[in-house]
């Protein structure tokens, strides 16, 4: 038998993709990747209409999906997060039926327990053999991790991989085994590699972000987490990246051995698990040149699904073992709900990835934000969109000051006797509104352009259009 | 006071704004596009306002990129765009 078949369109034809199906993408190419658009511009070009889009998340290279909602061959998206250019047509109300977001957990929980079927999963693989054994360690458009893409091949009726690095069968080292696959498709070129990731990530030199960081990691460090064992996540942007900086001085100095660091991984993270200050690396998605390199040589550093990251219908997922995660916001309310996924306007740039998984699993979650950004408070009465609820957040860290949340009584005094700058949240909004004035509060229209699920699939909060004049 | 020749101060840098001044001998022509127009337009009229008056200047063409200035880094900018134009302090 072969599964391999000579183009794209034949692949979509084999799988018998009709109007009214879901297929799946996932995001590990990010801004590089050139499958979801090749997939959708051959089913155009097909007469398939109809099409639900079941993407981990969308970037601002997807934005052929605009003409593809407007000639109908897309009525439907569900996704994780999704970029600022898909995301304002989306608030504009381009699209008929509200997008739905999901978290990375809840995606992935949500194919497990039957609840967001799959029809046709399409995986970019850097690599795969004729049979469909693929990873994303190897190749010219190497990805490193394809967490994401687990729970998408085994749940989806139909799986096709398309790769453009087919290597003789079989593969050596797989993530997704042929036991997935129906179909297996070599095309020139599934992403372009100066997108997919960053070349290296850099720590902030900006001195509000290194205040804030600083503040961040004293909380950690009075907080009782940090001693053996310790496991940890941050994200890649400049101020997490420097928590983990001021963390590592820390476990350095008190010689702390930590256990597992995890989630999209950076090339920090990777130097910090050499350095013994962790034992292993969880790794459902890499974020920069090291950390791929990292992923394929490094036996401490394991490739892991969304299953397994955060899924709330494993039986457990790694997020249930986390100790600290630090955490970003657009937008937070003085009930401590936070807000990744739409600007101040209102329209739609982002969307909560592992955000509300890793704060409702880790013991202590730390948001990290500027008090005011381009005049804007961070702090406000009501978020605009509820997407991570307020009762899984800890801790706020600004530059002005640190807000516990009441329900964390204990935490709250140790970080008093411990000095740290301990607001109370409201006067934190009060001391920014002093600075910027109070802003008028953005009225949004009465179209419901998208709807969050919270990572157990209930309805979280839903995002209205936004007023163009 | 009167705007006597064209004349910019400012950025486009986040959290500044960028000001051109032109003159006009008839009237007020004030043009003001911010990244915050739905929060704070009322405040950056007001801030642009009162540094005209504090010139005594009534005429001219201001055209103002707001990218979330304070209303202190926008008095500022304004008096540096005003004496640029020519405008001298009273």
């Amino acid at each position: 038998m072969s599964k391999l078949v000579a183009s794209v369109r034949e692949a979509i034809e084999k799988t018998g993709l009709k109007d009214g199906m879901t297929i799946s993408f996932h995001h590990h190419m990010r801004n590089g990747d050139y499958v979801l658009n090749m997939v959708l511009a051959e089913a155009a070009a097909m007469g398939i209409k109809d099409l639900t889009v079941n993407a981990s998340s969308i970037f601002d290279i997807h934005e052929p999906l605009i003409e593809h909602i407007r000639n109908k061959v897309v009525t439907g998206i569900e996704c994780n997060y999704m970029g600022g250019r898909v995301g304002k047509a989306i608030s504009e109300g381009i699209l008929e039926k509200p997008v739905i977001f999901r978290t990375h957990g809840g995606r992935a929980g949500d194919m497990e327990n039957g609840s967001s079927k799959i029809d046709i999963a399409f995986l970019a693989a850097p690599c795969a053999d004729n049979m469909g054994n693929c990873s994303g360690k190897y190749g010219p458009s190497a990805c490193g991790s394809l967490g994401y893409a687990f729970s998408d091949a085994m749940h989806a009726a139909k799986t096709v991989v398309i790769t453009d690095n087919l290597v003789p069968y079989p593969l050596k080292d797989t993530s997704i085994d042929e036991g997935y696959v129906d179909y297996v498709v070599e095309v020139p070129q599934i992403g372009d590699p100066a997108k997919i990731v960053s070349g290296t990530t850099k720590i902030t030199r900006d001195p509000v972000g290194l205040r804030i960081a600083s503040l961040a990691a004293q909380v950690v460090k009075h907080s009782g987490y940090l001693k053996d064992g310790f496991s940890f996540q941050t994200g890649a942007g400049g101020a997490s990246l420097a928590v983990a900086k001021y963390v590592e001085e820390m476990m350095k100095k008190e010689n702390i051995k930590g256990s597992f660091c995890m989630g999209g991984i950076t090339g920090y993270m990777v130097d910090m698990a050499n350095k013994g200050f962790f034992e292993t690396i969880l790794d459902v998605q890499c974020f920069d040149l090291k950390a791929i390199e990292s992923i394929r040589e490094n036996p401490k550093h394991q490739e892991i699904s969304a299953m397994r990251y955060a899924s709330p219908a494993a039986k457990s997922a790694a997020v249930d073992s986390l100790d600290v995660v630090i955490l970003g916001a657009t937008q937070v309310d003085v009930d401590f709900n936070v807000n990744v996924h739409t600007d101040s306007n209102g329209y739609i740039m982002g969307g909560s990835g592992g955000h509300s998984d890793t704060a409702a699993g880790s013991k202590l979650a730390i948001i990290v934000a500027p008090l005011i950004r381009a005049r804007l408070p961070l702090i406000v009465d009501r978020v605009l969109c509820k997407s991570t609820p307020g009762e899984t957040v800890d801790v706020v860290v600004t530059q002005r000051g640190i807000a516990v949340n009441p329900r964390q009584k204990e935490l709250k005094e140790k970080l008093i006797k411990a000095g740290l700058p301990v607001k109370d949240i409201e006067e934190l909004k009060q001391i920014a509104e002093e600075i910027s004035g109070v802003p008028r509060t953005v009225e949004m229209g009465d179209k419901t352009v998208a709807k969050v699920l919270y990572r157990d699939g209930t309805l979280l909060d839903v995002i209205k259009n936004v007023k163009t004049i | 006071m009167k705007i006597i020749k064209n004349a910019v101060a400012g950025t486009l840098e986040s959290s500044d704004l960028f000001i051109q001044v032109e003159p006009d001998d008839e009237e007020l022509h004030l043009e003001i596009d911010s990244v915050v127009a739905n929060q704070y337009m009322d405040a950056i009229r007001a801030a642009v306002m009162k540094t005209l008056e504090e010139f005594h200047v009534t005429t001219g063409k201001i055209f103002i990129k707001d990218k979330g200035a304070l209303d202190c880094v926008i008095c500022a900018r304004m008096e540096t765009a005003l004496k640029r134009g020519g405008v001298e302090e009273s």
